[in-house]
């Protein structure tokens, strides 16, 4: 599906383009994109490096197992594929946290160890597990606590309370992310009927 | 208010020292451990260069071509009548597809009707409540090289779609239409 969706974002912009005259901007896209890419990459090596050699702290002092511990009861429901002790658990669990708290930098990371920690668990293969598609569904819709970047861009324009929309935002997160672990769910039982 | 933003600009001084303290008291050679777990955000911020090439691109030509704006032009009518304010229509179409111009997006809607405008609270609140779905499936698959994506990315969208939902329906009812 990725495939068709890349292939048709490109097509149609190209088509589009001739009979929009744009060509110009199109072809200027085509490098601005791919330059875009390697710069959002090189950025993100700072981040990756330091949060990844921090978590990796966490994870030989045993503080990510007891992170999952805590939470155990609750990701057992939503991961019912993985081992509660398997560190794919305290990475899934860590990235959650990084979301709550509006933290995108050190969420991606984890994120990127907790994929490869459940590819592992699925034997390696390359087409997304059932834990995968789960995992990808409530990130997309990740719960969050203080998101950080929408109250600086308000305070910047003066907002009489720049904070108020935490709550809201909190209770519109929590319904997405439970219409992720819904929607997930009825995909993969539609999946397991078929077979 | 200061106590919230105190939180945030406390919470990550406060988590790092306490993975540090956490390593120093289990001794665990806390430097050589950062290097290790280090040296691996290298590999990541590599392998995931050619994912996020040819998506930013072929996203960058269907916006620069006119394409998107015409998408959106298009269902416009479609999501007002459902409701949906249309000033915020380009923000929802653009929110899973690109962060940075999401983003920008809502600066430019809090700026232009205000941060405490309904149009300005609904803005925050979807920018906070929902997340780039291409950008996390794009890097998060890349990364480890899943080639099948399976279910992930209809799962996502939809999942995006009970956000934008939600998010209209929250700041309705806690701050009324106007």
């Amino acid at each position: 599906m990725v495939n068709y969706i890349w292939v048709f974002m490109t097509i149609v912009g190209f088509v589009f383009a001739m009979f929009n005259g744009t060509l110009e901007e199109v072809n200027k896209a085509i490098f601005d994109g791919a330059k875009e890419a390697v710069t959002l990459c090189i950025g993100l090596i700072s981040i990756l490096v330091f949060w990844l050699g921090m978590m990796r702290i966490a994870e030989e002092s045993g503080l990510l197992n007891k992170l999952s511990m805590l939470f155990r009861p609750i990701v057992n429901r939503i991961f019912p594929d993985v081992p509660s002790n398997h560190p794919a658990m305290g990475y899934i669990l860590s990235n959650m946290i990084a979301n709550m708290f509006g933290l995108g930098n050190a969420a991606t990371p984890l994120g990127i160890k907790a994929m490869e920690e459940l590819k592992q668990l699925n034997g390696g293969k390359n087409s997304a597990s059932r834990s995968m598609v789960t995992f990808l569904a409530i990130n997309t819709a990740s719960i969050t606590i203080i998101p950080t970047t929408v109250i600086a861009i308000r305070m910047n324009y003066n907002s009489a309370s720049p904070t108020e929309i935490v709550v809201p935002t909190l209770i519109a997160t929590i319904i997405s992310m439970l219409g992720a672990v819904m929607i997930d769910r009825y995909f993969y039982n539609r999946r397991r009927r078929k077979g | 208010m200061e106590f919230l933003s105190l939180i945030s600009l406390g919470f990550i001084p406060v988590l790092i020292g306490f993975i540090l303290l956490y390593g120093t008291i289990k001794q665990v050679p806390t430097y050589e451990s950062f290097v290790e777990g280090g040296k691996e955000g290298i590999k990541i911020a590599f392998s995931i260069i050619p994912f996020l090439v040819g998506m930013l691109v072929a996203i960058t030509v269907f916006r620069a071509s006119g394409a998107l704006e015409a998408l959106m032009n298009w269902i416009r009518p479609a999501m007002e009548a459902i409701g949906v304010p249309a000033e915020i229509v380009p923000l929802i179409l653009i929110r899973p597809i690109s962060g940075t111009a999401a983003l920008g997006m809502t600066s430019d809607l809090i700026a232009v009707y205000g941060p405490d405008s309904f149009i300005g609270r609904l803005a925050s609140v979807l920018q906070g409540s929902t997340d780039t779905t291409f950008y996390v499936l794009t890097v998060y698959f890349g990364a480890v090289g899943i080639k099948k994506m399976g279910d992930a990315l209809k799962v996502g969208l939809l999942a995006d779609v009970v956000g934008i939902i939600a998010a209209i329906i929250v700041v309705v009812f806690v701050f009324g239409s106007n």
